[in-house]
């Protein structure tokens, strides 16, 4: 089956140190120096607190949340919110799956994914059995 | 300050049309604006406050308001999608309570249907939206976002496609009886289940309509509503919120109506008990469900059990809703579906809903909306109202 053709990223001040990493192949997210609790999306100021917060390298392990495949396109996609193993919740897609197998707390694991024309983004694929 | 009756809705229009390629956005505005003033018997001389949300064309209210050549000393384009019109009747209370105008137009309008809209599709990317560098790739648009509401919703509390699709099955019954709906076919459970699958859990009929056209609104001081010759309703209780991802602390099985409903019924002073006939927010099956929870219809989770075998429909259910067919058979003008929600409330206020759907002695009616993206971020809206 055809991939999904990923649309480009904005990439802006507060993300292109996070799609500089993907491209490595590494995983960030941010986390607070004040209260030291890690959110998603990435922001300058912690949505917590307004601390002050700084990149962390995340394991990519993590549930899916809720998803829904969209039927009506071609081809259809998987968009989903899965809750990463450091504890926020983040909008993906769901990747190289059998789309009628997916469960809501599904183990899974970040696949990155080359956007069109853009950066590598963050995907998540079944985590594979223990 | 409490809002409680400090401000009447003296008049209220619905556009007839469903489809007006050959009309402008600026025009369906204008035309709503006259059949409101029509109906609170006031001409456009007496508007002095002018309210309207995104869909009015041009900067803010500017445009518009010099398009109708309005002569205005207060303005307010608050925009929170389509629950907008329900916020804009609280600003208009305020605004009215604060001795800034008399009278308060706000309109809503526009062509989705004849521009070629579709919820399946992509929607244009604002990159400077702050999630836009996070979300953008996963191609979120309004049917799949409002899909993974409904799946949480199911995993969580054993919520059912079925009893989703009684919420349209309710709305196509009291379509049947509104000639301007969109659609007037009464469907069955099978039916709704059997139409396309859009984005799980979503069929086809679990989807609001596409329409062009609008709506308005008219809002007055106590004084001038008492001087009118149409039944007085009175604006009771009122609240606003917005909720979003909470910095990834997501939870998708509630939206923002558990406060706007709260403030809303604790300036009204009075339970859902209470509440006659609501007007709730019918994007999808789902929002609708969502809410009727969340403004306290029914415990979290149970909303479910509480829209199936007819319980929405009116003279046979608990809470009939939705009584001119809704978003999901009658009207969703512009993709924004809060002005309808009012304009039918005032109907089933005022006794001139259709004989078929009209709620015996209506005297408390629930106007709720929410706007943008239930699954990301929405805005949401609370409207109580007395017939006086
Ligand atoms: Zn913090």
């Amino acid at each position: 089956m055809a991939e999904r053709t990923l649309p480009a990223p904005p990439v802006n001040p507060e993300s292109e140190a996070f799609y500089a990493a993907a491209a490595e192949g590494r995983f960030l997210l941010r986390r607070c120096t004040a209260c030291g609790k890690a959110h998603w999306y990435p922001r300058a100021l912690c949505p917590f607190c307004f601390g002050a917060t700084e990149w962390a390298e995340a394991t990519g392990r993590g549930v899916i949340y809720s998803f829904s495949v969209m039927r009506r396109a071609d081809p259809p996609y998987a968009i989903a919110y899965v809750t990463l193993a450091e504890g926020p919740t983040m909008m993906t897609n769901l990747v190289d799956c059998d789309f009628d197998a997916l469960r809501i707390g599904q183990a899974v694991v970040l696949v990155f994914k080359l956007s069109d024309g853009g950066p590598p983004v963050p995907c998540f694929r079944p985590a594979p059995p223990q | 300050m409490s809002l409680r009756g400090q401000a009447y809705i003296a008049g209220a229009f619905e556009h007839p049309t469903r489809k007006a390629p050959d009309k402008t956005v600026a025009q369906l505005h204008a035309e709503c604006a006259l059949g409101a003033l029509a109906d609170a018997g006031l001409t456009k001389d007496d508007v002095d406050g002018y309210f309207c949300a995104g869909d009015a064309p041009g900067m803010g209210p500017l445009a518009m308001a010099d398009y109708m050549n309005l002569r205005l000393r207060h303005l307010d384009s608050t925009e929170l999608g389509g629950c907008s019109y329900i916020a804009h009747v609280a600003h208009a209370a305020a605004a009215i309570a604060a001795g800034q105008c008399d009278v308060a137009l706000i309109t809503l309008a526009g062509r989705p249907r004849s521009e070629g809209y579709s919820g399946a599709n992509a929607r244009p990317v604002v990159a400077a939206a702050p999630d836009a560098a996070w979300e953008a790739p996963f191609g979120p648009v309004t049917t799949n976002i409002y899909g993974m509401c409904a799946m949480r919703h199911m995993h969580e509390f054993g919520t059912t496609s079925e009893q989703l699709a009684w919420i349209k099955v309710a709305a196509s019954h009291h379509a049947q009886h509104n000639p301007n709906a969109m659609l007037r076919e009464v469907v069955t459970v099978a039916e709704v289940l059997a139409s396309p699958m859009i984005a799980d859990p979503l069929h086809r009929l679990d989807c609001c309509v596409v329409t062009d056209g609008g709506g308005a609104l008219i809002v007055v001081r106590p004084e001038i509503a008492r001087s009118l010759k149409r039944p007085r309703v009175q604006v009771r209780g009122t609240g606003e919120t917005m909720k979003g991802q909470a910095g990834g602390d997501v939870d998708l099985t509630y939206s923002g109506g558990r406060r706007s409903g709260k403030a809303a019924f604790e300036e009204a002073g009075i339970a859902p008990a209470d509440i006659k006939y609501a007007s709730i927010y019918d994007s999808f099956t789902i929002t609708v469900l969502m809410q009727i929870e969340d403004l306290g219809f029914c415990a979290h989770g149970q909303g479910g059990r509480f829209v199936a075998d007819g319980n929405l429909i009116s003279g046979i259910g608990r809470l009939p809703f939705n009584t001119d067919g809704g978003g999901l058979c009658n009207n969703h003008p512009a993709n924004r579906g809060g002005i309808t929600k009012v304009i039918e409330a005032v109907r089933q206020l005022r006794g001139e809903a259709h004989p078929a759907v009209q709620v015996r002695n209506c005297d408390l009616a629930l106007a709720h909306g929410t706007g943008g993206f239930l699954g990301s971020r929405h805005g949401s809206a609370t409207l109580i109202l007395e017939r006086e």
